[in-house]
């Protein structure tokens, strides 16, 4: 994969491969020398296989189900979320239930049509590495990412609403 | 009333610099008007045929005296000296500059107001009833829950970009409806179960647009303390199964409908299994303290003032007959409320000047504690004018043009601004509106023709409620020529029902003939008690269409 940011805005460099679904009748095409994030249903498909790898992560799409993986998520070295247009609000639920409700502790990564005035939602909703979309400026990501101090509700970032802040 | 704190502030003032930043990267070529588009939407900004529109959220329809001032000020120095009210009790204006929204809502800010989810796919401002907190019947005030409602919806980072547009409104009274609560997505009415503890009926699944809708009940009883983690679960399974292949299939309702209301029912109580105990569950502290906003104002201990008022009223016919129309009753002794009509023929429904916003600030501080509300029928309301003082009230807003005694009749016409100005419309409005209100301007007649509700708007899009006018009238474009096709029998309060359409449409000059035609039927076929929702109830569509397709 190209330039990776972090929650924190900082920008650094890895090699995970997302693999596309394969065709009708065509084979998953998983690189031999890089690590690769493949479709969830697949990954569960092929669970004796797969699991405990640190070199196969999963990709979910805007309209998969994360309960797919209810239970297993601590086995997934990264999991990434496909926003097919930037429009499509699907995935800030996908990330938070696969953070809130099945526990999933390690990289959730924003990928597909990733844009800057986004990364603050989607870094509320529990993801914590995006991949921006190559014609955006990157160098911009940091303050897109802290537009806000604060938000009004909980979401994965804070259990604590503001309401109940203010009460303390 | 709702006042900022530091928290507040700091949003807001962030707000505003991240609209800044993003109007910028938008001027710079840096932001494709696609993925603009979005975003200043979810500013209250559009581009419309003329020029941007900007709608300024007033929140449930509460404003200061210190915000109109600042709102007209913002109308002198920024656009043509007016501004609208809207059917969603918000303002907007029609001449900003681009460049200029940017400081417009800074200045906004410095009075604690926004721009924020007036428009775009999100969850937009909630709104209630005009007589909040002053109505002797109401189960309890519904503004706190509104302003939690709020802070709970504004930038919610799951729900920014929902599969389309997004209303909740909240009543608070078992016996009337003025919030229109079950054409919302959510329409939360006020109840108290059989223990006597408060809670919500929950509506989900109504709405206007192309396809009308009266909002079936998931919940009949939600416990106060559940109202937030219950709105996330009813939204967050909104905005997993909601469709987002077809715009115009894409509200809730169609889901609501798709999955029945039993069967949606069921996926929101499983979704909030999850959540119900989550921090998100309001404290019982919290709710005393957004309680405490919405306090009553210092009123006076005074009786009703029964005599003066008989006498003013026999000495001045004129003002007997705006006493009756447009002033409420209030749950004080001595007290009532004042709807100022925004109707006066000649003026565009819900058109205020510069001018004008100041002199109602000048008013509520005189006499209403500094405080109005905005109403869905786009007129503003004094809610605690002294009766002492109501003649003298009365006599001020004559010369403003507020004095039209003309509250919910047919002249007090629901308009939205149409083909004058939205890019979207259809038709235009304004002038369709104006041509039925010269057409009758005998007010002893519209008195006698009791409570009517005429909606006019300029498109499907409905902002001027037409499916739920007594008389519904509804812009449509026939081969690039302006047609106007009406219904009849809609409802918006506890008897929601859609209107019907009467038949084939009507071109423009046609129109004050047609709703002359409509009323004579009324008056023939009425018995002596009956309004004309009751009659055309009585006697279905047949007999009016008869008359008017002669």
């Amino acid at each position: 994969m190209p330039d990776v940011i972090a929650a924190d805005g900082t920008v650094r460099n890895d090699n995970w491969v997302l693999v596309a679904r394969p065709a009708e009748g065509e084979s998953l095409a998983i690189p031999a020398d890089q690590p690769a994030l493949i479709p969830a249903d697949l990954w569960l498909a092929g669970h004796e296989h797969y699991a405990g790898r640190d070199d196969i992560g999963v990709w979910f799409d805007s309209h998969d189900e994360p309960e797919l993986l209810a239970g297993k998520v601590d086995e997934l070295p990264l999991i990434a979320v496909n926003f097919p247009r930037f429009v499509d609000g699907r995935g800030y639920s996908i990330a938070r239930l696969l953070r809130e409700r099945f526990g999933y502790a390690g990289e959730l990564r924003a990928v597909g049509d990733v844009l800057l005035d986004q990364l603050q939602f989607m870094k509320r909703c529990g993801f914590d590495s995006y991949v921006l979309r190559a014609d955006k400026d990157i160098s911009k990501a940091a303050r897109c990412l802290n537009f806000f101090s604060q938000g009004y509700q909980a979401a994965s970032d804070t259990d604590q609403p503001l309401f109940r802040r203010r009460a303390s | 009333m709702y006042v900022y704190d530091e928290h507040d502030r700091q949003i807001a003032a962030e707000r505003v610099d991240q609209f800044r930043d993003q109007t910028e990267r938008a001027l710079a070529g840096e932001l494709a008007e696609e993925e603009f588009l979005p975003l200043r939407l979810q500013n209250g900004l559009y581009v419309q045929r003329l020029a941007p529109m900007l709608r300024i959220c007033v929140p449930y329809g509460m404003l200061r005296s210190d915000q109109l001032r600042r709102l007209a000020r913002i109308t002198r120095d920024y656009d043509k000296g007016y501004a609208h009210f809207t059917t969603r009790t918000n303002i907007q204006l029609n001449w900003p500059n681009l460049e200029d929204v940017p400081d417009i809502l800074a200045e906004l800010a410095e009075v604690e107001m926004h721009a924020n989810q007036t428009s775009g796919n999100c969850i937009r401002n909630t709104t209630t009833d005009q007589f909040s907190g002053v109505q002797a019947d109401e189960i309890a005030d519904p503004r706190p829950y509104c302003e939690i409602i709020r802070q709970w919806s504004t930038f919610h980072p799951e729900f920014a970009f929902l599969p389309r547009k997004f209303k909740v409104a909240v009543n608070a009274s078992e016996k009337t409806d003025r919030a229109a609560i079950q054409v919302h997505d959510i329409g939360l009415q006020l109840v108290r179960n059989d223990q006597g503890e408060l809670g919500f009926r929950v509506h989900v699944g109504g709405g206007l647009g192309r396809t009308p809708m009266v909002a079936p009940v998931i919940r009949e009883f939600l416990p106060e303390l559940d109202l937030l983690t219950y709105l996330e679960a009813v939204l967050r399974v909104y905005n997993r199964y909601g469709r987002r292949d077809n715009k115009f299939k894409a509200r809730i309702k169609i889901l609501v409908k798709a999955l029945t209301p039993e069967g949606f029912a069921e996926k929101v109580e499983a979704e909030w299994e999850h959540i119900r105990t989550s921090p998100t569950r309001l404290t019982p502290d919290a709710v005393r303290k957004f309680q405490g906003y919405f306090t009553e104002p210092a009123y006076q201990a005074l009786n009703d003032a029964t005599d003066v008022l008989g006498k003013q009223r026999f000495e001045n016919r004129e003002f007997d007959k705006w006493l009756t129309q447009n002033v409420s009753e209030h749950k004080k002794p001595g007290y009532a409320g004042v709807t100022l009509t925004l109707k006066k023929t000649g003026t565009p429904p819900g058109d205020v000047t510069d001018h004008q916003l100041e002199q109602i600030a000048d008013l509520a501080d005189q006499y209403s504690f500094g405080e109005v509300r905005a109403t869905h029928e786009q007129n503003v309301v004094l809610a605690d004018v002294r009766q002492d003082q109501l003649f003298e009230l009365w006599q001020r807003l004559i010369p403003l043009g507020f004095a039209t005694a003309n509250l919910g009749t047919l002249t007090d016409v629901i308009c939205c601004p149409g083909g004058d100005f939205c890019a979207l419309a259809n038709a235009k409005s304004i002038p369709v509106a104006e041509a039925i209100q010269r057409r009758f301007d005998d007010l002893d007649y519209l008195y006698d023709l009791g409570p009517i509700d005429l909606n006019i708007s300029g498109c499907m899009n409905a902002c001027g409620h037409h499916h739920v006018g007594t008389i519904g009238v509804l812009g449509v474009d026939k081969k690039g020529e302006e047609f106007y096709q009406v219904s009849l029998g809609g409802d918006s309060h506890h008897n929601a029902t859609i209107g019907k359409i009467l038949g084939p449409s009507f071109a423009r000059d046609q129109m004050p003939e047609v709703i002359a035609k409509l009323i004579d039927v009324y008056v023939d076929k009425r018995t002596e008690e009956e309004t004309f929702l009751d009659t055309y109830r009585r006697v279905g569509l047949e007999p009016f269409k008869e008359r008017v397709y002669a």
